[in-house]
């Protein structure tokens, strides 16, 4: 039992470990990164990867992938703008954009349970499509012209308590979502298919319902997050989003989720979007160049599998 | 070859599984290894065979010392090992599988298929079976799975083959032929280790036997001078009462009917009925159909046409939830793949059909959810410290209790029970068969396949007999025998 509760401690835990490091590391080299200002800049920047991040861990805990979130993000974003510019109330749009979200999600999720498609193949195609989509909608240029609302400004720039209203958006959205996977039946679920989808199957678990379900958080989430970059904007880019999918991925990777499914933890989500924001974040305060930041992001995902993989 | 094992110590952890066993095989005996579940059979011969490291203790063959760090070294040495748990590669075909790791090459590294045919053909012949070998052994049953891993084993020409209970989803016919191949076997100098819990197989096949109790061997004795008391006492530390606990069933009305059930090429015209409180058996060959039945039943496979009717209505099972809803479970044969989760806790794999009953609005309560995994371990007793333990840790007969109860915890109106005892010792056979009792005293209705003949008899009220994929007989408990069922299961007195 000695070795065993080691080794879960070990792989709970180093995650954890590694940001500690990083933030050490960072603030030595340049103790601006821990001003409050700083931070609260942090937290806004890394909301968006959160949430996609967070609807991507249920999709990689059943064994599947989303790479559509991207193209998501920048359709729904699209619709979004048309629709306030027409002069829709802009809290109704973000909800029906969010719905929207929930359409394509599911739409992926439906190939892939109904269709017996494989999640990589599916998402692939629709991330060309929603992508097109978006560039046809949008005729290939940015919507602008909806900045006025308020309260749609406030969705990607404001502030609560002084914490940015995107960062609460994802804390709110990273609780609810951490109750359904570990307080719910929902989660067992998600995490009976990923271990053995015939057990589940057989267990009389709807695993195809349960699969178009998550498809579709992840597609809200993609919505979600497309939102606040067209507040935070002020527009909606036909070309949002793009690599996004990756940065989720990489975070869900990094946090211990295995992309085999079954296994991994959402808290661990959140950790790997909190050190890849520091990378980020720490190498703009310390002026490494872009290029340099591309691959130590990399580098560190390696090394992340790598001890993953020794672990198990 | 003589095998000699000393004060075999192992701990997993804090959890001290051996502590001090012998165990010596003689060159072309058959030894019989026996004990309750998580006795430490198959620990040990993880160990002879480099599985697993032992703590303490030696390992000599033929008076040299050895330390295998794992099953190539092992069967290098001429020591082949069945393992409980199959190791089937679903995807690939029989042949593929019976050649893994070691496909027949020629110098320019292309495989001689040809000549791997011709091989797997010798096999199966001796065993006298006839899997076609491009089929993907994903879709073999249980049963022709066992056969491909005896195969294999068969194909290494070891000195030494370690059987970790080869007949536990075998039926009589293929049981005859693997016993005439270890005749054969050690007629030409070869030994055996036997594990099994079908106390009947040990006496008709064995030359000595080892019991082992909580990690320690208690005995070791010839055959000849022991008897099924004895060893059983030995197993379990105390006197048995009969084998199979007296039944008196009270029968309800009918619940479940089938009715004309067919699926091209798999079964035909298929009917029966069950009531309330009624065991009903399910015999048959391997391969005769009886599982692919009961899946179609179950919204697992599709069938052509037919009729399923609960009290007295037609319902429609399209999946597994479906059967679910009309309160119908479905213990199936297959546990490492199809029931269990071995990753995750007992308590995980217990829950699995029974969230919703623990849930409301979605959300586990996790207080109810906890007494009820508790008492579910208890009732079946199933040997572990804890709930939390991963499934994939437990002996192969504490993971079997755990899909049983997986399944009697949520209390269905039909249980379909395929091999329920499958790899189970015979006290806790014998707890399994009260509480069969006591679950169609309250009203359930059982389907039990088996192909442990003896259970057959002992348990059923009434037994259909498949063969080929029709009904070819049915018998009342009363009037049964061994030789009607082998009679219909061969397809003699065709109905
Ligand atoms: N890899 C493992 N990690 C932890 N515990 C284990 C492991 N393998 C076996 N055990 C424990 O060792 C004990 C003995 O298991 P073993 O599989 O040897 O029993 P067995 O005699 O073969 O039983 P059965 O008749 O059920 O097959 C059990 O309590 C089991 O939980
Ligand atoms: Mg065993």
């Amino acid at each position: 039992m000695k070795t065993n509760t080691l080794t879960s401690i070990w792989s709970k835990f180093a995650s954890l470990l590694a940001l500690i490091l990083l933030v050490g590391v960072v603030t030595v080299l340049n103790p601006a990164f821990l001003e409050p200002a700083n931070l609260m800049n942090l937290l806004r920047q890394i909301s968006i990867n959160g949430l996609i991040a967070f609807g991507m861990t249920f999709v990689i805990l059943t064994g599947g992938i989303d790479l559509s979130v991207g193209s998501t993000l920048a359709l729904t974003s699209a619709l979004a703008a048309g629709m306030m510019v027409a002069g829709v109330d802009p809290i109704l749009t973000i909800f029906i954009a969010v719905l929207i979200g929930a359409i394509l999600g599911a739409v992926n999720g439906l190939f892939i349970a109904k269709g017996k498609m494989a999640p990589f193949i599916v998402t692939l195609a629709t991330m060309t499509i929603y992508r097109g989509l978006t560039l046809l909608y949008t005729e290939g240029k940015p919507i602008t012209g909806f900045g006025d609302s308020y309260a749609f400004q406030l969705f990607g720039k404001g502030y609560f308590l002084g914490i940015p209203v995107p960062a609460v958006t994802m804390i709110i959205v990273f609780v609810v979502l951490w109750f359904m996977l570990h307080k719910m039946s929902f989660g067992r679920k998600t995490y009976a298919i990923g271990g053995n989808e015939k057990a589940a199957l057989i267990s009389g678990i709807r695993v195809d319902r349960v699969k178009v379900m998550i498809y579709s958080i992840s597609g809200m989430m993609a919505a979600l997050a497309g939102m606040i970059l067209t507040s935070r904007l002020g527009s909606a880019q036909p070309t949002a989003g793009q690599t996004y999918e990756m940065d989720a991925i990489a975070a869900v990777v990094i946090g211990g989720t295995s992309l085999a499914g079954g296994k991994g933890r959402i808290a661990g989500t959140f950790i790997g979007v909190l050190i890849i924001g520091i990378l980020n974040n720490g190498m703009n305060l310390l002026g490494i160049s872009a290029f340099y930041q591309q691959v130590v992001k990399g580098v560190v995902i390696l090394i992340a599998v790598l001890l993953d993989r020794k672990r198990s | 070859m003589r095998i000699v094992m000393n004060d075999i110590h192992k701990a997993f952890g804090a959890n001290k599984v051996l502590q001090g066993v012998n165990f010596t095989l003689e060159p072309g005996e058959v030894h019989a290894l026996m004990g309750e579940n998580g006795a430490g059979k198959s620990t040990l011969m993880n160990i002879l065979t480099g599985l697993h490291k032992r703590d303490q203790g030696s390992i000599t063959i033929d008076g040299k010392e050895v330390h295998f760090k794992d099953s190539k070294e092992a069967e290098a040495a001429g020591i082949a090992f069945i393992r409980q748990e199959l190791n089937i590669w679903p995807e690939m075909t029989v042949l593929e599988n019976l050649f893994i790791g070691k496909e027949l090459r020629n110098s320019f590294g292309v495989l001689k298929e040809r000549k791997m045919k011709t091989l797997a053909k010798q096999v199966f012949n001796r065993l006298d079976i006839s899997i076609p070998l491009d089929k993907k052994a994903g879709e073999c049953s249980v049963g022709e799975q066992q056969m491909i891993e005896i195969s294999k084993a068969l194909m290494l020409d070891a000195e030494v083959i370690i059987m970790d209970e080869p007949t536990s989803a075998l039926a009589d016919k293929e049981i005859e032929k693997l016993f005439t191949v270890m005749k054969e076997l050690t007629a030409s100098g070869v030994s055996l280790v036997y594990i099994s819990h079908r106390m009947e197989e040990i006496f008709e096949i064995c030359d000595r036997i080892t019991v082992m109790r909580d990690g320690v061997s208690v005995a070791t004795s010839y055959i000849k001078d022991t008897s099924f008391e004895e060893i059983v006492k030995q197993m379990v530390g105390r006197e048995l009462e009969d084998r199979y606990p007296a039944r008196v069933p009270k029968y309800g009305k009918t619940v479940f009917e089938v009715k004309g059930l067919s699926r091209k090429g798999v079964f035909e015209d298929i009917s029966f009925s069950v009531k309330e409180g009624e065991i009903l058996g399910i015999s048959g060959l391997m391969g005769a159909g009886r599982t692919e039945i009961m899946r179609a039943i179950f919204g697992l496979d599709p069938y052509d046409s037919g009729n399923i009717v609960m009290n007295g209505e037609s319902v429609t099972i399209k999946s597994p939830a479906d059967a679910a809803d009309k309160r119908i479970a479905f213990v199936t044969e297959d546990r490492k793949d199809e029931g269990l989760i071995l990753d995750y806790s007992i308590r995980d794999n217990i829950m699995l059909p029974n969230l919703k009953s623990f849930s409301s609005y979605g959300v586990i309560q996790t207080k109810d959810e906890k007494s009820f995994v508790q008492t579910m371990v208890k009732r079946l007793k199933v040997k572990t410290e804890s709930e939390e333990k991963s499934v994939g840790d437990l002996s192969g007969g504490n993971q079997q209790k755990v899909v049983l109860a997986k399944w009697i915890g949520k209390q269905p109106k039909v249980l379909i029970m395929d091999e329920p005892t499958r790899g189970i010792d015979v006290g806790a056979k014998r707890e399994i068969y009260q509480l069969m009792n006591e679950l169609t005293d309250r009203g359930m209705a059982i389907i039990m396949i088996s192909s442990d003949l003896p259970e057959i008899l002992g348990m059923s009220d009434r037994i259909l007999v498949i063969h080929e994929g029709k009904i070819s007989g049915e018998l009342m408990r009363e009037e049964a025998t061994q030789e009607k069922i082998m009679t219909f299961a061969t397809g003699g007195n065709e109905k």
